[in-house]
């Protein structure tokens, strides 16, 4: 699972969905992979708009990575004069779409509960008694 | 093409389970949605691969899901999400709720320059089914590789779970989903799906009664076939972006005209259109494809 969809995700209880703290989920034990992509300059420029920065820079921090510019870069960061990528646009493409969680757990920062990673897919279901 | 045969409306999510066919066939592809075939711009986009998945356990590709292809890759449909996703907006997201083979999030992701006019669009695959999650991330990996470097689609992650439990609110811009829509008299007990988890050792039998609860899941749809379509429309309020739009399938037990009032008459403007379907069969509609969206 790419660190990109953890924009995306947050508790599968109910009673935490709308808590401010049950977003971002929280890697635990974490194995990562790089997975080699082709540069897509696009891609980054028109997703930068949607991601939630703060919490891509506490994943980032989580995951003992390279700290993340602390504000949001602006599109013309991405390329230089000669439309060349730059090292920012690199940097964001390596984070978002090559690095993956391979396992571990994804822990709700609300109600603590630990939804597990295996094979790159996290299981969300939960038992009844906690739906 | 079989298509003069009457058939029931159980035969396509029933086939899977029981029985697999082992050619990659796809019959009542292009055939069944109505659209204006003289246009050049309807002209058939190949359906991707799913010869690596595994139909004793994942939902076979069958007549509703191309229905599903067919119906998001007319031109009429295509226009719409050009208009409601223009280029110069942010990255769309595109989500499956019971993605199964992961058929149709593949041709989404390979084909979102025809599809949505724009390149670049990100795509989530969500499904009970851990089998299913398995397939949907090589079907969708190998149909973003095959559509070559022009694509610029990302494949996010399959996720293992419960409709849209496990997204954020406000996150979807396009869902489609193709759910259990065959009346029966109870659902499949999902809750005690974890039993098999982490396990490898049981036996042939405990397997096949793994798989037949999967293949289950994919068709069985409890009372009127909607108990889970229900479900899936009482969560898209909160998960449709303000932009977002929703692809459902229903059969006619569904009685797709109920749903769609029943839409309308959600708080804050919703729509919700038929925006493809099978065709008259013998007088009643067979399947069909609705559009809910905010207005």
């Amino acid at each position: 699972m790419k660190l990109l969809t953890l924009n995306f995700l947050t508790c599968a209880r109910k009673t935490c969905k709308s808590t401010a703290a049950a977003f971002p989920l929280h890697p635990k034990e974490a194995e990562l992979e790089q997975v080699e992509m082709e540069l897509n300059p696009l891609f980054v420029k028109n997703m930068l708009p949607r991601l939630d920065w703060e919490a891509m820079k506490t994943l980032a921090t989580e995951l003992g990575l390279p700290n993340l510019p602390a504000e949001t870069p602006v599109a013309e960061e991405l390329a230089n004069e000669s439309g060349e990528p730059t090292q920012t646009l690199r940097d964001l493409h390596t984070l978002l779409m090559e690095t993956a969680i391979a396992s571990g757990k994804l822990v709700c920062g609300n109600c603590g509960h630990e939804y597990a990673v295996k094979e790159g897919i996290a299981n969300f279901l939960l038992p009844s008694h906690m739906v | 093409m079989d298509w003069a045969l009457p058939r029931l409306v159980t035969v396509a999510k029933a086939s899977a389970w029981q029985y697999s066919s082992a050619a990659d066939s796809e019959p009542g592809r292009n055939d069944s949605v109505n659209t204006n075939a003289a246009c050049p711009a309807d002209e058939m986009i190949p359906t991707p691969s799913t010869s690596h998945v595994d139909y004793n356990r994942v939902y076979e590709p069958a007549e509703d899901s191309y229905l599903l292809l067919d119906t998001l890759s007319a031109s009429s449909e295509s226009n719409w999400l050009r208009a409601r996703f223009p280029p110069t907006s942010a990255t769309p997201s595109a989500v499956e709720v019971g993605c199964g083979s992961g058929v149709v999030l593949a041709f989404i992701a390979a084909n979102a320059e025809r599809l949505l006019g724009r390149p670049d669009v990100t795509t989530f695959g969500i499904d009970v089914n851990e089998f299913a999650c398995k397939a949907t991330a090589d079907t969708v990996s190998l149909a973003i590789k095959e559509a070559g470097p022009t694509n610029q689609s990302v494949f996010g992650g399959s996720i293992n779970g419960d409709l849209m439990t496990s997204l954020r609110p406000g996150s979807v811009d396009i869902l489609v989903c193709n759910p259990p829509y065959v009346p029966t008299e109870e659902l499949p007990n999902e809750s005690n799906l974890d039993e098999f988890a982490d396990r490898a050792d049981f036996g042939s039998d405990e397997a096949f009664d793994r798989d037949s609860r999967y293949l289950a899941l994919a068709y069985a749809g409890g009372m009127d076939g909607m108990e889970v379509t229900n479900r899936l429309l009482d969560q898209l309020p909160e998960a449709l972006s303000q932009h977002g739009a929703a692809y459902i399938l229903l059969c006619a037990q569904n009685r797709p005209d109920a749903v769609k009032d029943r839409i309308r008459s959600w708080a804050h403007g919703w729509s919700a259109e038929t925006v493809g379907s099978s065709g008259k069969k013998a007088g009643w509609e067979k399947l069909s494809i609705i559009r809910v969206w905010r207005s």
